[in-house]
């Protein structure tokens, strides 16, 4: 079943107060996402991620295209009965507890009394914010408001939650935390469409992923499938090893960097069988430190994708004036 | 819809009282105390009427504050913050949401304004029991004249309206251009009269029609303020007071509906 579709999705904005000059934002996005699909929408900051996630939650209105989440638009009351939202670096009420909050909030799903209570108790527990759910929101840090964010969007046990930087303002337990909660999601039927700049969040989570560079999507597919994170090469690095030794593997490593004293890091090309070569290393006295394959990291992919934006249309995303 | 209204209801008004807004009021009813008891020791036989006079135009003036200074933040600050974006993808429209913070303001405004009577009653009580019964019989008004309550209600209504013109501007307009709007308008409002006969002063056609329109389009706000004729005693007409609290209502409604048409077409960028 097709839990997400956008047709021709476009966004323009017009910037500037005299001669306002229409930017776009988003431009031509089609995507379609099945149900139960953990989908991340990846991108460098600006490429148009929370332009789109704000349409998706009619929080914008498009120049022009379509949306339809469960076959219905996005601002039908019963979209919103099953949808969830996290905003990037989300902002609360100064004055409220997150257990009201979270009342609050349940107050507008309709739960009522004791159910909306025990049901805010357990979500809170759940993000792990314990005692501190009777102070003031002022008083959170920024990774405390995070988790109350995340449990404000999964609070009506929602179909389809829609995740901008999940991750952002979040430590290493943290962010551990939100990928153990968005596969639990995942496996309740939910489906989950998150935002984000880093490539590990991605491939720890996502079946698909699109990525989007000034306002444009440049491809969608599952991560392996996108040949631009193919494996490049092996860095292999040991220890105790005699310089005299790398002489006999020049045709096997194309690199060697000397870290410190017979300690190397070597890299090899893609077709090497990495097990072979540390084992004939381990058999000429070197010491195993470790393995690693080369990828091209979501940062080069960027900006090589940007450069070749820019180089393609000079005047930028703002569009030709008449 | 009327519970999600009412939910944002009450959180306006849960924010304003968190807001430590009732707390200046208090002071404000001690100084009328203060003052009241000060005039009364100035004053050979009108002290009554001053301390009438003095906790009605007080009250307005306190009021508007409220309806201003929290109305122009109201809508805003939840853009600003960005804190409307959890609550909007939520399931409340956004003119339930206009409703809503309208009418959260006004309960606040209401229990606010009714501390003030209170506190302007117990005053004038004490005044009443000090009072030898030759001075009672010879004022035009009782001291505890229910009169007052008429001259409260309508200064409420006329808060409404204020309040629903801050709330209008501030779907839009930052809140220091909002508050300016508002006062501008207050201001206007109290010599809108003047408009209506514009074409006696003008001999342009245009300018005068021009007079007429913005006599139309502005709240009329002087039939609001009835301080002067229940400081005096005088009666104030039972249908005077339906048909100008019915006005008020009305440009009120039309007000947050303008309101909620402009929020309802925002892109919240």
């Amino acid at each position: 079943m097709v839990a997400l579709e956008t047709e021709h999705l476009t966004k323009d904005y017009a910037v500037g107060f005299w001669r306002p000059r229409p930017y776009r934002a988003l431009d031509d996005l089609t995507l379609r996402i099945e149900s139960n699909e953990v989908f991340g929408f990846l991108g460098p900051n600006g490429a148009g991620k929370t332009t789109t996630l704000k349409l998706l939650t009619q929080l914008i209105y498009p120049t022009s295209g379509r949306i339809s989440i469960f076959g219905r638009s996005p601002g039908d009351p019963e979209v919103r009965r099953r949808i969830g939202f996290l905003p990037e670096a989300p902002y609360f009420y100064d004055y409220l507890t997150a257990e009201e909050l979270l009342a609050y909030f349940g107050g507008l799903f309709g739960l009522r009394g004791q159910a909306c209570r025990a049901r805010a108790a357990q979500l809170l527990d759940r993000v792990g914010i314990g005692g501190e759910r009777r102070l003031p929101l002022r008083k959170f840090s920024k990774g405390m408001l995070q988790r109350v964010g995340l449990a404000q969007a999964i609070l009506n046990q929602p179909d389809i939650v829609f995740l901008d930087e999940p991750m952002s303002g979040l430590d290493p337990l943290g962010r551990r935390d939100v990928r153990a909660l968005i596969l639990e999601l995942r496996d309740r039927g939910c489906t989950v469409f998150f935002s984000s700049h880093i490539l590990s969040d991605a491939e720890a989570l996502c079946s698909r992923v699109g990525i989007i560079v000034g306002g444009q999507l440049v491809t969608a597919g599952s991560l392996s499938d996108i040949l631009a994170f193919d494996v490049s090469g092996w860095e292999i690095v040991v220890a105790d090893l005699d310089p005299a030794v790398l002489d006999d593997f020049t045709g096997r490593v194309r690199r060697a960097t000397r870290i410190s004293d017979r300690r190397y890091a070597l890299e090899a090309p893609a077709q090497t069988e990495p097990e072979r070569l540390v084992a004939d290393l381990r058999a000429r006295g070197g010491r195993f430190i470790s393995l690693n394959p080369i990828r091209s990291t979501l940062e080069d992919f960027f900006v090589q994708q940007v450069a070749a934006r820019r180089a393609q249309s000079p005047a930028g995303r703002f569009m030709p004036e008449g | 819809m009327a519970r999600v209204i009412g939910l944002v209801a009450y959180h306006v008004f849960k924010e304003s009282v968190r807001d430590k807004v009732l707390y200046n009021l208090v002071l404000f009813a001690i100084l009328l105390i203060a003052a009241s008891y000060l005039i009364g020791q100035m004053t050979a036989g009108q002290d009554v009427k001053i301390i009438k006079d003095l906790g009605l135009a007080a009250s307005s003036v306190f009021g508007l504050f409220m309806a201003v200074f929290i109305g122009v933040g109201l809508v805003w600050k939840e853009v600003d913050r960005r804190s409307v974006y959890n609550l909007l993808v939520k399931p409340i429209r956004r003119h339930e949401f206009i409703i809503g913070k309208f009418l959260g303001l006004a309960g606040t405004l209401l229990v606010n304004l009714a501390v003030m009577a209170a506190a302007l009653y117990v005053v004038l009580a004490l005044m009443a029991w000090r009072q030898p019964a030759l001075v009672k019989a010879s004022v035009d008004a009782p001291v505890l004249d229910s009169g007052l309550l008429v001259a409260f209600f309508l200064l409420y209504v006329q808060l409404l309206v204020v309040t629903s013109v801050a709330i209008c501007f501030s779907t839009f307009s930052s809140p220091m251009l909002s508050a300016a709007f508002t006062v501008g308008l207050y201001v206007v409002g109290h010599f809108n009269a003047d408009l209506a006969h514009f074409e006696h002063v003008v001999d342009s056609p245009a300018a005068a029609w021009l007079a007429k329109a913005l006599y139309y389009l502005l709240p009329n706000l002087a039939p609001f303020d009835v301080k002067m004729a229940v400081v005096h005693g005088q009666a104030v007409p039972a249908l005077f007071v339906l048909f100008t609290a019915g006005y008020g209502v009305l440009y009120a409604a039309a007000m947050i509906t303008l309101a909620a048409l402009i929020f309802s077409r925002r892109d919240f960028k």
